[in-house]
């Protein structure tokens, strides 16, 4: 290698905006990156889920996690969840096929979903605490609150997200910088929905067996 | 409306007040002139809005130098409280005073030293040496450095406003639980930590993102340096660590601001799963800090013994397994709680497994030496004093390992010096060394080699000196973190350890003189060509300081060491980027970072002094800041090939007026 | 010159070490009173010992190898381009190997030999260990006799040649009991039942403390540790015997759980039986201790952010026992 080979690096490039030579915050770079993030993420998650193992036999003559668990609400919300994903699954084949409306619909009935599940949550959180299980209440109930909240303040996140890509396909469409936004939420969202089957099976299905 | 901060939160200690006083009176001075001098401005569009990784090294540099000033003389109180305060003697600090000084010493050691230096040169030279022109997330580096200063800021307030945590450097619980910790000191270490944390993660994923997206041609992942390679290892184990961190600060602060039951005594809680977790974290934590020290001394031993590196693969191969086995290790921390034979054994053996790739690194620089042709520099020094005493510091953690062993030097001084023997003789000599190798890229001129000798054999002299007793003192039963101790007949030891930190104290005070010469004498030490060292990696293959683009035209490697390689090719010389050029896309500035920093640092201080209305201001702002960036489309722009053209230009014809002298005499060397 | 260097900074630093470790040997580790502290001065010696083949050509050949290859001998061998040995690679890596594989071997036999919980193998007839229980609290020591029904507070008394099983939780924080001179050390925590076996062959006082920091009091927080002859331990229990303090549970013992610093030696003659157990169970499902530990906020309080400090004595009178007794309803 010699000085040509340092200068031959700059191809021709016939129009500004093809400047990606240097491949700097591509969609591709945006979406590992978005990946990786998710996978420190599930870190959080995974000392979370091994702290509410170690707990949960810290009762402390409070309830056992039998005792107050409503499978059929979780049921629901567990469904509403997972139809959420599909949705959103939906929203991410109208964008490919570029339909902005399509996917301001389904992002729409995503939000709509992923609400709900929130809405549960919240419900079965306040009914909790008035029975006098709060977190304070013993360790069991501090790891439950704790590891479902942190999922539920993710998925709430996800939920002004979602209002965000609303606000900026209604003022831009699909565009370079809102393709990739929309391909990272998706990730976000399904990342969201299988920690949920976790949650799921871990804490509920297994508290109640 | 304040919430607990109250006009008695400010301390009466004459110690702390002069302090308090000195930095009002200094920083006053500091912000006068830099408005007198009408200097905002330029800190603002230059400096603190910047993007670039250059300028963003630097300035975690210049943080983490200022606060090893801080640390060091909470190290220098330390000795000497221990020098006097024997055989009922009570010393010039109370309990109340020292327990918040070795807390603060650890922390800001670990955190807001060593983590910056590395982080900084990260950002310094990675880029340069996989051939980018940027990170691959330039504003999440700005917002990274951002949340770090937050939690630099956090800490140095807690000096002047209440106190700090009065735990150890991890907090341990149920000791920083709020039924034996009711204090604000805690608090300010679980808000410093975790906001800088936060930025420490982002900065985790940036690395890691750029070195696997953004290499330039011909650099496959066998031919990247290994400075690149331990920085790549470095930022897997910090995503895949910090989060575990985060969440147990999380979990930490729930228990203390909502009564939750983590890891209190009673109501469920459990307090050996805290100390599981933050050693989950904490372990991998100090290869985070070694790895790239281990990679500064493979550049620079190859670089001044002017030969290639000795067994690269195995060097690759040996990080990789360090990496991996640093996660299975961190039982070793407390093998006295009474884990079961078979669980003990297990994470000894696992422990001095590390030994292995470890050790055949240090034959590794051992035999890049041997056949080659090492120039006596100063980070050659540091170099060697690291391979000496590293080895050292290797063996004593072997010792630590064993777990039967462990039953009787766990706690004591000898852990003490153990972790300062690999911290200073790794990380610190590691990356003076690199400041010292990598300065010219910087900022355009070389260090003083005079004084960066002299501050190496304080420092060298100056640990065996501090530490050597320490070893000692262990066998006699003296423990961590005792404030005074009863028996007379370890004072003379802890004398001796007292002046071994006065020795490094000249060290330090060494490497400022160094600063203040060097930049006195720039125009003499100016680096003309770039490539001050002859060098192997690509970082010397653009100017020093490097364009804010870092190369006029991508380069392209053919080989490991692809600089050198190119030199080669080029008979000897080497190869300079010649027009045409192209316009250049670059990341605009960003405002946003450091504001949103602002508000995580209202956020932090609010919620210490549960002051719930300003935490709501600050949460809020950050989330504002955050948005305003979200639908700020304008972050990005093209720098003109005529602007390209008219830098590289500058930097040829200052190659022409001095370059030639400075060629020939090296070729005159060569031969 | 660099070498001169060298030497002028090693030689010394050899002589010091050397002489350190010359002192050492009587140091509490290296001279120690029991079966348990030899085997862990032979372990510590011989894993140092296996290490010194690594160590000492690491440094021998730093100095060496920098030595001979400086910039300025061109006398030496220069191959720029060497990079690769298969033999040199063989060695670096197999040398390692094998000494970690011994030691491993080693490890992993002392890890179960060395067991703090495993009973002490001694040879003359199968002797039951004697049960010394330790609590910690803040900032002193409390040990129960449970066979003689005593308990004392920073001094312990045993017999030499008898083994002991010391059982260690805390009333508080976490601690770390430990005797230099005797070997192992272990966590004291609260709601759990930690143990180690330890022996005396040799008469003597011996100190003891936590070496695992717990707050403000910590360093005072010693305690001496008496082994005599079967006789000079029955007299020591008949002068604690004397005493007319008594410990019930959980009035008296939570009098004594408030922080204190740099307490003084105590002697309880009466104990409340199975009051370690109960000690124990205090931190578990309707144990009372978070009401109990209220009561001493304002001791721990020494700092800022929390309304206004109290000294020890000071919380101690606020907080009357009556009181407590209701706030643990």
């Amino acid at each position: 290698m010699a000085t040509d080979t340092l200068s031959n690096q700059g191809h021709a490039h016939g129009h500004d905006h093809d400047h990606h030579d240097d491949h700097h915050d591509t969609a591709g770079t945006k979406i590992f990156g978005f990946w990786v993030y998710l996978m420190s993420d599930l870190v959080i998650f995974g000392s979370l889920f091994a702290t509410y193992a170690v707990l949960l036999r810290g009762t402390a003559g409070g309830p056992t996690p039998g005792e107050i668990f409503d499978l059929p609400l979780i049921l629901i919300s567990t469904f509403l969840l997972l139809i959420s994903s599909f949705t959103y699954g939906m929203a991410v084949l109208a964008m490919n096929a570029g339909r902005v409306v399509q996917v301001q619909k389904w992002l729409i009935i995503t939000f709509l979903l992923g609400a709900g599940f929130i809405g549960l949550e919240l419900y079965e959180f306040q009914h909790l605490i008035h029975e006098g299980f709060g977190p304070d209440r013993s360790g069991f109930l501090s790891a439950f609150f704790t590891l479902v909240g942190t999922h539920g303040l993710h998925v709430t996140f996800g939920l002004i997200w979602i209002l965000v890509m609303l606000i900026q396909l209604k003022k831009q469409g699909l565009t370079e910088v809102t393709r990739p936004r929309i391909m990272c939420l998706s990730l976000f969202w399904h990342f969201l929905d299988i920690v949920w089957i976790c949650v799921f099976s871990f804490v509920y299905l297994m508290g109640v067996l | 409306m304040f919430g607990k901060l109250s006009l008695e939160a400010i301390p009466t200690d004459p110690i702390v007040l002069t302090t308090i006083v000195a930095i009002v009176l200094g920083g006053g001075a500091l912000t006068a002139a830099i408005t007198y001098f009408k200097k905002w401005g330029y800190l603002w569009t230059e400096w603190i809005t910047s993007v670039d990784h250059k300028k963003l090294g630097i300035m975690y540099f210049i943080v983490a130098l200022v606060m090893l000033l801080r640390g060091f003389a909470d190290a220098i109180m330390m000795r000497s409280q221990l020098a006097m305060a024997s055989a009922g003697a009570e010393g010039f600090l109370p309990p109340s005073h020292y327990d918040q000084i070795f807390t603060a010493h650890g922390v800001i050691m670990i955190f807001f030293v060593a983590m910056p230096m590395v982080i900084g040169l990260m950002n310094l030279v990675v880029p340069l040496q996989i051939g980018a022109r940027d990170v691959a997330f330039p504003f999440l580096n700005n917002l990274s450095f951002w949340l770090f200063a937050a939690g630099v800021v956090l800490v140095n307030v807690s000096l002047f406003v209440g106190e700090f945590a009065k735990t150890g450097w991890l907090a341990y619980a149920p000791l920083s639980g709020l039924d034996y910790s009711p204090g604000v000191g805690v608090d300010y270490w679980i808000w410093a930590l975790q906001i800088s944390g936060i930025g420490t993660t982002m900065t985790g994923i940036n690395f890691f993102v750029t070195i696997l997206k953004m290499r330039t041609k011909g650099m496959t992942m066998f031919r990247m340096p290994i400075f690149t390679w331990t920085s790549l290892c470095a930022n897997v184990l910090i995503i895949a660590s910090f989060p575990i961190l985060t969440a147990t600060i999380a979990l930490l602060t729930l228990d203390r601001y909502l009564g939750m039951n983590f890891f209190t005594t009673d109501l469920g809680g459990n307090m050996m799963m805290y100390v599981n977790l933050i050693w989950a974290w904490g372990h991998p934590e100090v290869y985070i800090l070694i790895l790239p020290a281990f990679g500064v001394f493979s550049e620079v031993i190859a670089t001044f013994a002017k030969k290639r590196l000795f067994g690269y693969n195995t060097m690759v191969w040996a990080t990789v397994a360090i990496t991996i086995l640093s996660f299975v290790v961190w039982l070793h921390h407390f093998f006295t709680m009474g884990a079961g034979a078979d669980v003990n054994a297990f994470f000894g053996i696992m422990t001095m497994i590390i030994a292995i790739p470890t050790g055949v690194k240090i034959f590794n620089w051992l035999f890049t030496m041997y056949r080659g042709r090492l120039e006596f520099t100063s980070p050659v020094l540091w170099t060697l004093g690291f391979i000496i005493t590293f080895t050292l510091g290797g063996m004593t953690g072997v010792m630590l390992s064993v777990p039967a062993a462990n039953f009787v030097l766990h706690n004591s001084l000898f852990v003490i010096a153990h972790f300062h023997n690999v911290i200073i003789g790794g990380v610190v000599f590691g990356m003076l060394a690199g400041l010292t190798y990598w300065f010219p890229k910087a900022f355009g001129f070389t260090l003083n080699e005079k004084w960066g000798k002299r501050s190496f054999w304080c420092w060298f002299i100056g640990f065996y000196v501090a530490f050597t007793p320490l070893y000692v003192l262990a066998f006699f039963g003296a423990v961590r973190r005792m404030q005074s101790y009863s028996n007379p007949e370890w004072q003379p030891l802890m004398i001796v350890a007292w002046v071994g930190a006065l020795i490094i104290a000249a060290g330090i005070a060494c490497t400022l003189i160094q600063f203040y010469v060097s930049i006195r004498d720039r125009k003499q030490n100016q680096d003309v060509t770039g490539d001050p060292w002859d060098g192997r990696t690509l970082e010397w293959a653009t100017s020093s300081p490097a364009p804010f683009y870092n190369f006029a035209h991508l380069p392209e490697v053919h080989g490991v060491d692809g600089f050198w390689e190119a030199k080669k090719a080029n008979g000897g010389v080497p190869p300079i980027s010649e027009p045409p050029y192209q316009d250049i896309h670059m990341p605009k500035n960003t405002w946003e970072g450091p504001i949103i920093a602002l508000f995580a640092t209202i956020f932090g201080f609010a919620l210490v002094w549960h002051i719930w209305w300003l935490a709501i201001v600050g949460g809020i702002g950050m989330f504002a800041t955050f948005m305003a960036r979200i639908f700020n489309d304008d972050v990005d722009y093209y720098v003109p090939a005529a602007e390209v053209e008219r830098i590289e230009r500058e930097h040829r014809q200052r190659l022409k007026q001095k370059g030639d002298l400075a060629h020939s005499t090296r070729l005159e060397t060569q031969s | 010159m660099i070498r001169k260097k060298y030497l002028r900074v090693l030689s010394p630093l050899v002589l010091v070490s050397l002489a350190l470790l010359l002192t050492g040997c009587d140091s509490a580790l290296m001279d120690p009173k029991g079966q348990v502290g030899e085997e862990q001065r032979t372990l510590i010696l011989t894993a140092f010992g296996l290490m010194q083949i690594v160590v000492i050509p690491v440094i021998v050949m730093t100095i060496a190898f920098a030595w001979r290859y400086r910039r300025s001998n061109k006398n030496a061998t220069y191959s720029p381009d060497w990079h690769h040995s298969n033999k040199v690679e063989a060695v670096v890596w197999f040398v390692p190997c094998v000494i970690i594989a011994f030691l491993a071997v080693l490890t992993w036999y002392t890890s179960h030999s060395l067991d703090p919980h495993k009973p002490l193998d001694v040879e003359e007839g199968g002797q039951e260990p004697m049960v010394i229980e330790a609590v910690s609290l803040d900032w002193k020591w409390l040990f129960i006799y449970p066979e003689q029904g005593i308990a004392t507070v920073n001094e312990i008394a045993f017999p030499e040649d008898t083994p002991v099983r010391f059982r260690v939780t805390s009333g508080s924080v976490m601690n770390s009991f430990f005797i230099p001179r005797l070997g192992s050390q272990i966590y004291a925590m609260a709601g759990m039942d930690n143990d180690v076996h330890l022996i005396a062959d040799e008469q003597g006082v011996y100190p003891g403390r936590s070496t695992n920091y717990s707050g403000a009091g910590f360093s005072d927080m010693t305690f001496d540790a008496h082994v005599g002859s079967q006789q000079d331990f029955e007299a020591w229990v008949s002068e604690v015997r004397e005493s007319s303090e008594s410990l019930t549970f959980p009035e008296e013992y939570y009098d004594l759980a408030a922080p204190s610093e740099d307490a003084e030696i105590q002697y309880f003659s009466e104990v409340s039986p199975s009051l370690y157990e109960s000690i124990i169970k205090s931190f578990q499902a309707g144990g009372d201790h978070e009401a109990r530990v209220s009561e001493f906020a304002d001791s721990y309080a020494e700092g800022f952010g929390h309304g206004s400090a109290h000294s020890d004595d000071e919380s101690a009178e606020s907080h009357g026992k009556p009181m407590s007794a209701e706030a643990a309803e």
